[in-house]
């Protein structure tokens, strides 16, 4: 038995475990796959061949002494190069970061998938320090969509996108400040989940704004983003934001029905600034769900301006120094934001986060009588490399600045999001099941509710 | 013609010693000018004089 793109995280560890398949054999056709395709994806930075090999071999061997082996047995996953992986130099999409030396540890996350079975095979290309909803990198070059190569994949986590999108390995880890990972899910047609701020430890991976900053999985299909989530759960005291709650594990309870959720449809902002493609994949999820109701979520487009501003500001605060240093050594573009974001007064950013704990009351006042919202995830599908403008309703608008104008307003207080695919022709994109904070299980319920009436699914790639 | 901001520009980067090269300048005022944009959105928002942030210190 042989691994395809298409088997999923829960079928190969399965295989694993019950003999059918060694991790090796899963691990080598995750390798031959990134070395056949990746020259054009361009979604890995470091493939870490030897130690994925040497990982798999101790699985294997555990199988065969008739151990007891993880949920994710010789599972590949790969992550966004700011996650720390022994032996590299923690990048970060970045120029400055590569004269770092080697790390010594793994990052949290890795360390929980590597102990529930997963075998790490590399590391993933990214937008320079996070800042960046394109999936472009002047250093790296862009990844690339897996169903059209012209196009953007998204970002930050843009490798992640195109990695998991390309079906080069079942699952990978991204971060998500401001959309990070609930874009490149929808541009590149696959399973994202954004926790609750706070749910994941963060330890280990290179920050870009402290008080946005969060990580998560991608995966094609909702099982494999439980699994996954379910096994990186759990209290880190090298993460200071990191929750001290007990584990709520969420895979025994996806396939729960939905029929006793509130379900609402996200308004005002939420249905402004939308390309006919994301109001028809609304429309979609909404009616599959049978929800009628659309509740307003006040503010939400100062509460985007809000999280506009501290990301500026925090992000130029840790990046002082380089942007002193080496501000050549930047992408420009990212520089310039950074420089740009030093000079914000600080009085406006108490502002920005006095106002964020007045919309979080807001949102918990709507979750008392709703448990799940929905809303776009990107405002289009993906557009081309490089574009710099689009056309909505006959004003012209830049690209990098509205890609996230959905998103930004709900990482803004932590919210969990599962972002699910639409397979819209000729590309897919993506809608935010939105829950209240810790309840990333009604979020991932109602995901699999959608993937299993077909409304939500990853497609087969056919960009390469 | 010297733009608004410029005086502005000058001086922060003087103040924290942080470079900005005529090249750049456009691009910086540019983006400064969103990031003022956004803030003045959240400025106008009346708050009470008692608005905890978000972030709450724990000793």
């Amino acid at each position: 038995m042989t691994t395809k793109p298409e088997m999923t995280a829960a079928d190969i560890a399965k295989a694993v475990a019950g003999r059918k398949m060694t991790a090796r054999d899963a691990t080598e056709a995750a390798l031959a796959r990134i070395k056949q395709h990746d020259g054009i994806l361009n979604s890995f930075t470091d493939v870490t061949a030897d130690r994925a090999r040497g990982k798999a071999r101790a699985i294997d061997a555990d199988v065969a002494a008739g151990k007891e082996v993880g949920p994710l047995a010789g599972v590949p996953f790969a992550v966004k190069n700011l996650f720390d992986v022994a032996g590299l130099p923690t990048r970060a999409g970045s120029k400055i970061n590569r004269d770092l030396a080697p790390v010594k540890r793994d990052a949290t996350l890795i360390e929980r998938l590597e102990a529930a079975g997963a075998v790490l095979v590399g590391a993933l290309n990214m937008g320079e320090y996070a800042y960046d909803f394109t999936g472009e990198n002047v250093h790296d070059g862009p990844s690339r969509n897996p169903h059209d190569t012209t196009r953007m994949t998204g970002g930050s986590s843009g490798g992640s996108g195109s990695a998991v999108g390309g079906g080069l390995v079942p699952i990978a880890l991204g971060s998500d400040t401001n959309g990070s990972i609930r874009v490149p899910s929808s541009f590149c047609g696959i399973f994202g989940l954004k926790p609750t701020y706070g749910r994941l430890s963060r330890a280990r991976s290179f920050p870009f704004v402290a008080s946005l900053d969060h990580l998560g999985p991608f995966a094609r299909s909702v099982t494999d983003l439980a699994l996954a989530y379910d096994a990186m759960q759990g209290p880190d005291a090298d993460d200071a934001a990191c929750t001290k709650r007990d584990l709520e594990p969420t895979l025994p309870l996806i396939a729960n029905p939905v029929s006793d959720l509130r379900i609402a449809v996200a308004g005002g902002h939420f249905q402004k600034n939308v390309f006919p493609e994301a109001v028809e994949a609304v429309s979609r999820v909404a009616k599959a769900l049978g929800a009628t109701k659309v509740v307003d979520v006040p503010e939400a487009s100062r509460a985007r301006a809000a999280a506009y501003v501290i990301t500026t500001t925090e992000g130029a605060s840790l990046h002082l120094d380089r942007l002193r240093k080496r501000p050549n050594d930047f992408d420009p573009a990212v520089r310039d934001r950074l420089i740009a974001g030093a000079m914000v007064p600080a009085l406006l950013v108490d502002r920005a986060q006095k106002f964020r704990r007045w919309y979080r009351a807001q949102l918990a006042e709507i979750f008392k009588s709703v448990d799940v919202l929905i809303a776009p995830a990107t405002p289009c599908t993906a557009p081309k490399l490089g574009q710099v403008m689009f056309n909505l309703d006959g004003v012209e608008l830049p690209v990098r600045a509205n890609i996230g104008i959905h998103t930004q307003p709900i990482s803004f207080i932590g919210l969990p999001v599962v972002a699910v695919p639409v397979p819209l022709e000729p590309l897919p994109i993506g809608v935010q099941i939105i829950a209240a904070p810790w309840r990333e299980a009604v979020a991932l319920r109602v995901a699999y509710a959608l993937e299993k009436m077909g409304v939500a699914a990853a497609p087969a790639p056919r960009g390469f | 013609m010297a733009e608004p901001l410029d005086d502005y520009i000058d001086a922060v980067s003087k103040a924290l010693a942080l470079p900005v090269e005529e090249g750049w300048r456009p691009a910086v005022r540019a983006n400064l000018e969103v990031s003022l944009r956004l803030a003045r959105l959240v400025d106008e928002f009346a708050l009470p004089d008692e608005a905890e942030p978000a972030p709450i210190f724990t000793a």
